[in-house]
């Protein structure tokens, strides 16, 4: 009646060795050699910016403190399966039956207790140290506000707007130009997580939150829409460029630019203001005043199309403006059911918007 | 009556022809009957949504896979999560508590059988509703069919400007039938425990499964309004001009999310604290030895129900609560993983000096200790609100909810079948098909779950439908996927051993693990009146004392 496992012992230790091993073998041999690779761009274990690397830094001991208390916890529990698992030949006895004691309750509850107060004090003072962190002179202000399914990103004392890629400057040295934002949404909740520079803070539609970062390191940051915001939730990329103190001032030059007036695609620029594109995308120095769709002025300044959807290419352009729905099924962009000439003199016109 | 064949399946039905089968299934107010039924029907919506789990790992099993449309997946998601909480975990605790409790404590039903019936009612029609959605929702615009928020639907994206057609109206309705379903439900264990226990049975000599119930079921009452009110607060806001979180009418997206969880997170204990007592009546059974620290074990799930209900922000560390308020709830989360260790500590007390017998409820329950030690570890580091921002709505965390729901819960209700199967149906479970399926659900939850918490490290958000290659997270997902693969193999097995053993499994007899309480003492199946006399009790082991009469436990408690 009874299932017994006597004759296979090595059963049990399977389970364990297989079980929990696993975790480790699978998970690790599969991370670890990711970490020296360039592809693990989103590693929060690879931060290079503030406050992701204190966040690393707390994660460490949080992380060494819980594999302690696992492998005493686990190691007692296959202490006792193995010292007091059921032997053949002894069915008939019953072992003392012990109700209970406490002392040793007492001890298990003051332990953890003891442990709790030390992760609260790690806790506590993490959170003051990154929340109320206040911009120094010179910080970057950058106002981001999430769309379904694309962000927008302000520089009000720039006067700079743009979508999808958000540049700020590296802390070089002693010249410390950390970027605060503020975010902001136009429709539903977002999540804006650059998992190397800092943690996830809400976009929540009707509130203004804030957070910081402060890179040290030139480059391309990816990340995504953290909050579940409707169809293409998946396809809301965010990137984070950081350049030089100097790139970065030539960026805002650049930026602050109206668009260059058209004048080798002027059947496109007559196009482009004809149909609808107008009534929601801008081109600051035109009279396209749109305020739903990303900003077009520099365009071709952005390394990717629609959130990350797809590369900026000429290529991907064309199939973009033919129907987006194609790339982005739901995106909000219609297809505006023109013909091949009007989207080679659009996508034309589009290309000299840099 | 006619029900009384009906009870036996396997035993005496033959005679009966199936429409009278059914129609006893109709109009029983048995509380066996009806806790069978919870626990069919919630197996029945176990199996549809985890092959929408299964679509979804399909989906994911490649960069940039095209199997499943955006909305389509956005779909299944959500009703995967609002049917494995609200479809498969309540009434499964609801059939046990119905089933178990009245046996357990001496008495022949609950306090209010109609009401019990009506509980299950709603149940079923509260899921049959949310199904029916994907026919009945598009609406003459044909706008999406299923649901397609989320299953904890934040604020604004329910609103009619984000969500048209009806999908989010028969969330809505569909969630507050079946909370009905729950709340007459826990009113009525809660009932039966204070006023039917047999002569003798204080409140301190109950079995402990029949304390946690008590706690679980106090804590739906007091959770499950939070959500009720805020449904029929969207209501109005859908329908009767309201603008409780119509965001552009100054209303507030937070407080959805504040509403919620102040039901969400205690609704996690709800589910987990009868796992806890399924351990805690199968753990001691297999050691040959009483639970360790009883009153402690009493004290540390009441403590857990009173905190759970002052943790919920700790699921809105990201939405910009001041640095005090986000100290508040990571001291407050880290205070249950106090009496949550107690309990560990407990169970392992109780293996610690016996004689285990490595039998199948057993196997279950020491997957569930190592994988609830690991959930509860991993719950740590999100409390931990600097390592919460990296990690929230990312893998990391889609794994730790699963490690609680799947590895520990599920893991205790499969001891549960295991050990009280024999009871509800006369026959014992096949153990070899019961060995397959165990062993082929831990590798495949370890396959799915382990690897996506490496996934959440590397940056992967939950809920995207696709994803590019080259983030690294290619293997892992291809991993999970495979894992899902034999979890669904494993719960296949599970199904036929159900079936089969209902006619071809080894007779049980009314003991046959050995066991201490009340429920053994009758037989299996058990009449419809449960004891033909009432029992009294002396201790918390009325079946020990019966079988040690040299050696009671009444001498010693």
């Amino acid at each position: 009646m009874r299932l017994h496992l006597h004759g296979n012992q090595g059963t049990l230790r399977a389970v364990i060795v297989l079980a929990f091993s696993l975790c480790c073998i699978i998970g690790f041999g599969h991370v670890e050699p990711a970490f020296g690779k360039n592809d693990s761009v989103t590693n929060i274990f690879r931060p290079l910016s503030q406050p992701a690397q204190e966040i690393k830094e707390t994660s460490f001991l949080v992380l060494v403190v819980c594999a302690v208390i696992f492998i005493i916890v686990a190691g007692l529990l296959i202490y006792a399966l193995v010292r007091f698992r059921d032997r053949a030949g002894d069915e008939a006895i019953e072992p003392p039956q012990v109700y209970g004691s406490n002392q040793i309750e007492l001890a298990w509850t003051v332990l953890p207790i003891l442990i709790v107060f030390v992760l609260i004090l790690v806790t506590s003072r993490t959170i003051a140290d990154i929340q109320n962190r206040k911009p120094p002179r010179g910080a970057v202000q950058a106002t981001v506000v999430g769309h379904q399914w694309w962000w927008e990103i302000r520089y009000p004392e720039l006067g700079i707007v743009t979508a999808n890629e958000l540049h700020v400057p590296a802390t070089i040295g002693d010249r410390r130009q950390p970027a605060f934002l503020k975010l902001q949404s136009a429709d539903v909740a977002h999540s804006f997580w650059v998992p190397q520079l800092a943690g996830k803070t809400d976009l929540i539609p009707n509130r203004e939150n804030r957070m910081w970062i402060e890179p040290t390191h030139p480059g391309t940051y990816l990340g995504n829409c953290a909050e579940y915001c409707g169809t293409q939730h998946a396809r809301m990329l965010i990137r984070v460029i950081v350049h030089t103190p100097d790139e970065f001032d030539r960026w805002v030059r650049e930026q602050q630019q109206p668009a260059l007036i058209a004048t080798n695609a002027a059947e496109g620029s007559k196009a482009f203001f004809a149909n609808s594109c107008v009534n929601c995308h801008t081109i600051r120095g035109t009279s396209a005043q749109g305020k739903f769709g990303p900003d077009l002025t520099h365009l071709m300044s952005r390394e990717t199309l629609a959130a990350g959807a797809a590369p900026n290419t000429p290529d991907n352009l064309r199939f973009w403006v033919r129907d987006p729905q194609r790339i982005k099924l739901g995106c909000l962009m219609p297809n505006m059911q023109m013909t091949d000439t009007e989207v080679d003199q659009i996508v034309a016109y589009l290309q000299t918007l840099k | 009556m006619a029900t009384q064949e009906i009870a036996l399946p396997g035993v005496s039905g033959s005679s009966v022809s199936l429409i009278e089968r059914l129609h006893g299934l109709v109009v029983t107010v048995d509380h066996k009957k009806l806790g069978l039924m919870y626990i069919g029907t919630a197996l029945i919506f176990l199996v549809i949504a985890g092959l929408m789990a299964v679509s979804i790992r399909l989906q994911l099993v490649i960069p940039n896979n095209t199997l499943l449309e955006p909305d389509v997946f956005n779909r299944f998601f959500t009703m995967h999560g609002t049917s494995m909480v609200f479809l498969v975990g309540m009434p499964i605790i609801a059939g046990f508590g119905n089933y178990l409790v009245p046996l357990m404590i001496g008495t022949r039903d609950m306090a209010f059988p109609r009401m019990n019936a009506f509980g299950y009612w709603m149940f079923l029609f509260g899921g049959l509703l949310l199904y029916f959605s994907y026919l009945g929702a598009p609406g003459l615009a044909g706008h999406g069919s299923a649901p397609d928020v989320g299953w904890f639907a934040y604020a604004p994206l329910t609103a009619r400007a984000f969500s048209r057609g009806h999908s989010t109206d028969y969330w809505i309705l569909s969630l507050l039938l079946a909370s009905v379903g729950s709340t007459v439900s826990a009113i009525n264990v809660i009932a039966t425990i204070f006023a039917l226990r047999c002569p003798g049975m204080k409140l301190m000599r109950m079995p402990l499964l029949v304390w946690l119930m008590l706690v679980t079921n106090f804590m739906i009452l007091l959770a499950l309004p939070g959500l009720s009110g805020a449904q029929i607060m969207l209501l109005i806001d859908r329908y009767l001009g309201g603008h409780f979180f119509d965001t552009q009418a100054g209303g507030s997206a937070v407080i959805w999310q504040h509403f919620f969880w102040i039901f969400g997170h205690p609704e996690v204990y709800i589910l987990m604290i009868p796992a806890f007592a399924c351990l805690s009546e199968i753990i001691p059974v297999f050691s040959r030895k009483p639970i360790f620290g009883y009153p402690i074990m009493v004290g540390a799930t009441a403590m857990i129900g009173l905190i759970s209900v002052s943790v919920w922000a700790h699921h809105m560390f990201t939405v910009g609560m001041t640095s005090v308020g986000n100290t508040f709830f990571a001291i407050s989360t880290f205070m249950v993983a106090v009496p949550t260790g107690i309990k560990i500590f407990n169970w392992l007390g109780t293996m610690y000096g016996g004689r285990i017998r490595l039998e199948l409820p057993m196997l279950f329950c020491i997957a569930f200790l190592f994988q609830f030690l690991i959930a509860g570890l991993t719950g740590v580091m999100l409390a931990v609100v600097p390592f919460n921002w990296q990690l929230t709505d990312s893998y990391f965390v889609v794994a730790h909810f699963h490690y609680t729901l799947v590895g520990a819960f599920l893991f205790g209700i499969f001891a549960g079948f295991y050990y009280w199967y024999p009871k509800a149906v006369g026959r014992l479970l096949d153990p070899r098909l019961g060995l397959w399926h165990f062993w082929l659900f831990v590798i495949g939850f370890h396959l799915t779950f382990d690897t996506l918490h490496f996934a959440g490290f590397l940056g992967m958000p939950r809920r995207i439908f696709t994803y590019d290659a080259g983030r690294g997270w290619d293997t892992l997902n291809f991993i999970a996927t495979v894992g899902a693969l034999f979890q669904a193999i494993a719960v296949l097995l599970l199904a036929i051993n159900i079936v089969r053993s209902v006619k071809k499994g080894k007779l049980a007899g009314n003991d046959p693990w050995d066991a201490w309480t009340l429920e053994w003492s009758t037989s299996s199946p058990p009449p419809d009146y449960n004891f033909a006399t009432m029992p009294a009790v002396r201790s918390r082991r009325p079946l020990w004392d019966l079988k040690h009469p040299e050696d009671p436990d009444w001498k010693y408690e």
